[in-house]
C-alpha cells in the first residue's frame, strides 16, 4: 500500500493543478465557445444557433473600430518598442559607466500597473493643463497637442504610453541577448578587423533571432490583452475611438449585458492569440524534447 | 554461499525500445563486479535497476537471498555513489553523511559514532562542517563514499564515480577504492566505461554492448580469452590487433596465411587452428608481438615485416606495420632498432592467439 | 561578451571617438528624461495645490509643497459614492495579494518539483497544457468564472479573487520552478531515495533549501502581477472589496465635483508604491522573473 502511494504520489500532487487547468482554462474556453454559438443575452442560454453572434460581431461598427485599433496599436506598439528597445540595448552595451542606474530608470515603468501609467499619461496629455498648455506657456501660442481627446489621434496616445511602459523591458531582453553572444566569435571578428557596427549588424543581431521572436511574442500578447491602459487613459473614448477588443468584450459582458457578444468577441481574441503563440510554443517545446 | 546479488533474465524497456535484454549475473559476497561498456550500452540502467531507481520490465532480482524485484530503493539495503557525487548542496558534509540515518530515525548517539568512524576512515574529519560547494573534486568524492560507507549496506553501487576527476586523482582514488574493498570485504557493483578501471578493480567483469551481456569473467579471462571481436577490441589499450587471415588445413597441421604490404604472405603454423573455417580474424595483443630475439617460447614464430611507424612511449616503443590490410601494433622495448620504411623481423607469440569468426565475430578457439 | 567598446578600429580618429561617446551619453540622458518625466510630473503635481496646478506649468517644481492631496488620496477621495480614499482598497489588495502569492508559489514549487524531477509518462503533456494556460487572453474565461464564483457564493469577495489569482497564476509559478529544478541533476533525488527519504522529505530537506533565488523571483513576479491586476479586480469585485487599482481608476474617473489632479497623482503613486518598492529593493530578481516569464517556455 505505501509502496503504491510512494509511486503515485508525484501524480497525485500534480493532479489538482492539472484538473484545475483542465476545468478553468480548457473547460472555460469550451464554455465560452459554446455560449458564443447561442442567442445568449443577459443570461447564458445553451441552445446552439450557429454563428449568429459572430455575424452580429462582424457587422458591428464598434467591433470594426476595435479590430482596426488593435491592428494600428499592435503594429505601432510592437515595432516602436522593439526598435527603441534594441537601440537602447546597443547604446547601453558600450561600456557605459552608469549602466546600472540607467537600466533601472529605463525599466521601472514595467513595475507599474497599467492603471497608474494610464492615469499619469492622461494628466500629462490633457490639453488644458498638460503638455499643450505647458508648451503654450513657453510662448508657442499655436502649439496644439490634443491627441488624447481627438478621435483621430487618441489611439496613438495609447501607443505612446504603452511604449513608455514596455520598451525598457524589451531593452532588458535584448541586452541579455547581446551579452550572451559567444565572446570568441566577436574576438575573432575583431582580429579580422571588422568594424564595430558591422560586428553588430552581421554577427550579433542575426544571432539574436530567438530573442526577437520572444520579444515579438510578449509584445503581441500584451497588445491583444491591453485593457487596463485604455480604461485608465481614454476609457475607450472619445466615443468608441480607442476601443480595443478587450474593452469591447468587457463592455458587452458587464455593462451591456450581451453575453453572446462578449463570448464571441473573447473567442476572436483567443484565436488571434493562438495564431501567434501556438507556433511559438510548439517550436519551443519541440526544441526542448529534441535537445 | 548464496549469491549476494542474483539477477535472472532481467529485461528493461522504455516504451518499445529494449534497453536491457536477458541479463543474467550473480556475484558472491565480497565480489567486486564491474559493469563495463561504451556509453549507451545499458550499464548505468542496469545499476539503476539493481538500486531500484528504475523499475524492471521482466525477470527477477535478489539481494542477499531476498526477492527485491519490486522493492523500493530504501528497503534494498544498498548504498550508492554517483558520478556527480549528488551531495546535498545545502547540507554540511556531516549532515550529508548522516542524512540517511536521520531519515531512518536512528538515534543521535549512533549517528555521531558512525560519522566519526567513517570520517576517520576516509580522513575527512576536518571537512565535516563545510558545504559541498567548498570542497575540491577529490574531497567531494570522499564525502560521497562516506555517505555510502556509513550505511554499512549489503551491497555498494558505484556509478562511474571517478569520471569527473582529473587523471592523477583518478588513479589515486582508484587504488583507495580497491583498498577499501579489501579491508571491508564488502560486495560492490561498479559501473565504468574505462576498461583500465575495470581491469584493476574487478574480481569479476561484465562487458556489455547494446543492452546485451557480451562476456562475464575474471579480468584475466576477459583479457586473454575475449568472447568476441567486440570484447577483444574494447578491453586493453592499445587495442588487440585483429588481422584478417586465411586458414589452410594441411593434414595434421593448420597453416595461417596473412598478407603483407610487401612480399609474399606470412605463413604461420598453429595446431589450434585445426578445423577452423577458411576465413578468420586473428587476434593478437601488442605485447604478444615483439622484436625477434626478445621473445622465446613454444608458440613464437618470426616473420619480416615492413615498419610503417615508430612511436616511443617511454618504457616501450610501439612499432606499427601493415598486415592483412590492417595496422598492426607491436609493443617493443624502448631501444628497438625499428626504423620507419625499413623491414624488421617480428616475433609473434601464437600461444596467445585468439581466432574469431569473420561473420558472427564469436571466438572460435 | 567581448570588449567591443575597447577596440574601435584605429582608422577612426580620436576626436571622432570622443564626439561619438558624447553623443551616446546625451542620447542615453534624453531617454532617461523620457522615462523619468511622468514620474517627476506625478510627484510634483501631487505636492502642489490645485490653484498652483491651474496657474503653473506642468514641469515646474511646486512653489509651495503641500501634502494635502496625499491625505485626501489616502483617506478622503471619492470612489463613486464612497469617500474614504484609497486606504480600505489598499488593504484589500494586501489581503488579496499576500495569500494568493503564497498559495500559488507553494503549488508552483510542488508542481515544478514533480515535473522536473519525478518525470512520469504524460508529465510533459501536462506541463505543455499548463504553459499554454499562461497565454490565453483572460477575457475568454471571464464569463464562466463570474458564474462559477456566483455559484460558489464567492462572487464579489476577496476569497473569490484569491481563488482566481491562484488558478491563473499556477501556470507561471510552475514554469518558474520547473525551469529552475530541471537544472538540478536527477542524481540528487536518486541519492536521497537510496538514503531512504520519501517524496515530501526530499522536497522539504533538499529542494526547498536550494530554492531561495527562484522563490524570490516567483514571489516578486506573482506579487507584481496580482497587485497590478485590473481585469479580474474590476470583473469579480463589488463595492467594498475592490483592489487598489480599481479604486484608483474610480477616483480618477469619478465625474462628481472638481477634478483634483493632485489627488489623482497622489493616489496613483500610492497604488504604485508597493511594486515600485519591490523593484527598487529587488530589481535584479524582478528582471530575472520578467525575462524568465517571457523568454523561455
Amino acid at each position: 500500500m505505501s509502496e503504491w502511494l510512494e509511486n503515485h504520489l508525484p501524480k497525485m500532487v500534480l493532479a489538482p493543478s492539472f484538473i484545475a487547468v483542465l476545468v478553468f482554462v480548457y473547460g472555460f474556453i469550451g464554455w465560452t465557445a459554446w455560449v458564443s454559438l447561442t442567442r445568449s443575452k443577459l443570461l447564458p442560454r445553451y441552445e446552439i444557433h450557429g454563428f449568429i453572434q459572430y455575424d452580429r460581431l462582424f457587422a458591428s461598427p464598434r467591433w470594426d473600430t476595435a479590430m482596426n485599433n488593435l491592428f494600428i496599436f499592435g503594429a505601432l506598439f510592437i515595432v516602436i518598442a522593439m526598435v527603441l528597445g534594441l537601440l537602447l540595448a546597443i547604446m547601453l552595451d558600450q561600456k557605459i559607466r552608469t549602466e546600472g542606474v540607467i537600466r533601472t530608470i529605463y525599466l521601472y515603468p514595467m513595475a507599474l500597473s497599467m492603471i497608474v501609467t494610464g492615469t499619469a499619461w492622461k494628466w500629462i496629455l490633457n490639453p488644458g493643463l498638460g503638455i499643450e498648455a505647458t508648451v503654450r506657456g513657453w510662448g508657442f501660442e499655436n502649439f496644439s497637442f490634443d491627441w488624447v481627446v481627438n478621435p483621430d489621434f487618441a489611439i496613438y496616445t495609447i501607443v505612446l504610453a504603452a511604449v513608455w511602459q514596455s520598451s525598457g523591458f524589451v531593452m532588458a531582453l535584448f541586452l541579455a541577448g547581446l551579452r550572451s553572444v559567444d565572446g570568441e566569435i566577436i574576438k575573432a571578428a575583431q582580429v579580422d578587423g571588422i568594424p564595430t557596427w558591422r560586428i553588430y549588424t552581421a554577427i550579433i543581431i542575426p544571432s539574436m533571432a530567438p530573442i526577437f521572436l520572444s520579444a515579438f511574442i510578449v509584445l503581441a500578447h500584451l497588445a491583444i490583452k491591453s485593457f487596463d491602459l485604455v480604461i485608465a487613459l481614454t476609457g475607450g473614448g472619445p466615443g468608441y475611438a480607442t476601443d480595443l477588443p478587450a474593452t469591447y468584450m468587457y463592455a458587452m459582458a458587464f455593462s451591456r449585458g450581451d453575453i453572446g457578444q462578449a463570448a464571441s468577441s473573447a473567442m476572436i481574441m483567443m484565436l488571434v492569440v493562438f495564431a501567434i503563440v501556438v507556433p511559438y510554443l510548439y517550436s519551443e517545446l519541440r526544441a526542448k524534447t529534441d535537445g | 554461499m548464496a549469491p549476494i546479488l542474483d539477477i535472472k533474465s532481467l529485461y528493461k524497456n522504455y516504451g518499445t525500445t529494449e534497453i536491457l535484454k536477458d541479463i543474467n549475473v550473480a556475484i558472491e559476497p565480497g565480489d567486486f563486479l564491474v559493469l563495463v561498456g561504451p556509453s549507451g550500452c545499458g550499464k548505468s540502467t542496469l545499476l539503476n535497476c539493481i538500486a531500484g531507481l528504475e523499475p524492471i520490465s521482466g525477470g527477477s532480482l535478489h539481494i542477499g537471498g531476498k526477492d527485491m524485484t519490486h522493492v523500493s530503493p530504501k528497503d534494498r539495503d544498498i548504498a550508492m555513489v554517483f558520478q556527480s557525487y549528488a551531495l546535498y548542496p545545502t547540507m554540511s558534509v556531516a549532515k550529508n553523511i548522516t542524512f540517511g540515518m536521520k531519515v531512518r530515525g536512528i538515534d543521535q548517539a549512533t549517528q555521531d559514532r558512525k560519522l566519526a568512524e567513517v570520517a576517520s576512515q576516509l580522513q575527512i574529519e576536518q571537512l565535516l562542517n563545510r558545504r559541498p560547494g567548498q570542497l575540491s573534486g577529490g574531497q567531494r568524492q570522499r564525502v560521497a563514499m562516506g555517505r555510502a560507507l556509513v550505511r554499512d549496506p549489503k551491497l555498494f553501487l558505484f556509478d562511474e564515480p571517478l569520471s569527473n576527476l582529473d587523471a592523477k586523482l583518478r588513479v589515486e582514488m582508484r587504488s583507495e577504492i580497491k583498498k577499501l574493498h579489501q579491508t571491508l570485504g564488502a560486495s560492490m557493483v561498479y559501473v565504468t566505461h574505462d576498461q583500465i578501471e575495470a581491469m584493476t578493480l574487478a574480481t569479476k567483469i561484465v562487458v556489455m554492448k547494446g543492452g546485451v551481456i557480451q562476456q562475464i569473467g575474471s579480468p584475466s579471462e576477459i583479457y586473454n580469452r575475449p568472447a568476441n571481436l567486440f570484447v577483444a577490441d574494447f578491453m586493453g589499450s592499445p587495442a588487440m590487433n585483429l588481422i584478417p587471415a586465411k586458414i589452410r588445413q594441411n593434414g595434421g597441421d593448420a597453416q595461417i596465411e596473412i598478407t603483407r604490404s610487401t612480399g609474399a604472405p606470412i605463413v604461420f603454423h598453429d595446431p589450434k587452428a585445426k578445423g577452423l573455417p577458411e576465413d578468420v580474424i586473428l587476434g593478437l595483443r601488442p605485447e604478444d608481438i615483439a622484436e625477434s630475439g626478445f621473445r622465446a617460447g613454444e608458440g613464437v614464430q618470426e616473420a619480416e615485416c615492413q615498419v610503417e611507424m615508430v612511436e616511443p612511449a617511454g618504457a616501450d616503443t610501439y612499432v606499427v606495420s601493415e598486415l592483412g590490410g590492417k595496422q598492426v601494433t607491436a609493443r617493443m622495448h624502448a631501444e628497438t632498432s625499428a626504423v620507419p620504411g625499413q623491414s624488421l623481423s617480428f616475433a609473434f607469440d601464437l600461444s596467445k592467439v585468439s581466432y574469431f569468426s569473420t561473420g558472427s565475430g564469436e571466438r572460435l578457439n | 561578451m567581448a570588449d567591443l567598446a575597447h577596440s574601435t578600429p584605429r582608422s577612426q580618429s580620436n576626436l571622432g571617438r570622443i564626439a561619438l561617446r558624447w553623443l551616446l551619453y546625451i542620447l542615453l540622458a534624453v531617454f532617461a528624461l523620457y522615462y523619468l518625466m511622468p514620474l517627476f510630473v506625478m510627484v510634483t503635481t501631487s505636492l502642489k495645490s490645485l490653484d498652483e496646478i491651474r496657474t503653473g506649468s506642468l514641469v515646474a517644481l511646486p512653489r509651495e509643497v503641500t501634502f494635502d492631496a496625499w491625505k485626501t488620496a489616502w483617506s478622503g477621495a471619492c470612489t463613486g459614492i464612497q469617500c474614504e480614499g484609497l486606504q480600505p482598497y489598499f488593504w484589500n489588495s494586501v489581503l488579496l495579494a499576500v495569500p494568493a502569492v503564497m498559495i500559488s508559489t507553494l503549488i508552483g514549487a510542488l508542481n515544478g518539483y514533480v515535473i522536473a524531477q519525478w518525470r512520469f509518462k504524460g508529465a510533459n503533456l501536462i506541463f505543455s497544457l499548463m504553459l499554454f494556460g499562461c497565454f490565453i487572453p483572460f477575457q475568454v474565461v471571464l464569463l464562466p468564472m463570474a458564474r462559477l464564483l456566483g455559484m460558489m457564493g464567492l462572487a464579489g469577495t476577496i476569497p473569490g479573487l484569491i481563488f482566481v489569482h491562484v488558478i491563473y497564476g499556477i501556470g507561471f509559478t510552475t514554469l518558474f520552478f520547473r525551469n529552475y529544478y530541471v537544472t538540478i541533476p536527477s542524481e540528487l533525488v536518486k541519492a536521497a531515495k537510496v538514503d531512504g527519504a520519501n517524496f515530501f522529505r526530499i522536497f522539504w530537506s533538499i529542494f526547498l533549501p536550494l530554492s531561495l533565488p527562484i522563490i524570490v523571483v516567483t514571489v516578486i513576479w506573482q506579487f507584481t502581477q496580482i497587485w497590478n491586476d485590473f481585469l479580474f479586480g474590476v470583473s469579480f469585485s463589488q463595492a467594498g472589496t475592490q483592489p487598489v487599482t480599481v479604486a484608483l481608476n474610480n477616483i480618477v474617473n469619478s465625474t462628481t465635483g472638481v477634478k483634483e489632479y493632485n489627488v489623482d497623482m497622489a493616489a496613483a503613486i500610492i497604488a504604485a508604491l508597493p511594486t515600485l518598492l519591490v523593484y527598487v529593493v529587488a530589481g535584479k530578481y524582478f528582471i530575472r522573473g520578467l525575462t524568465a516569464g517571457s523568454v523561455k517556455g
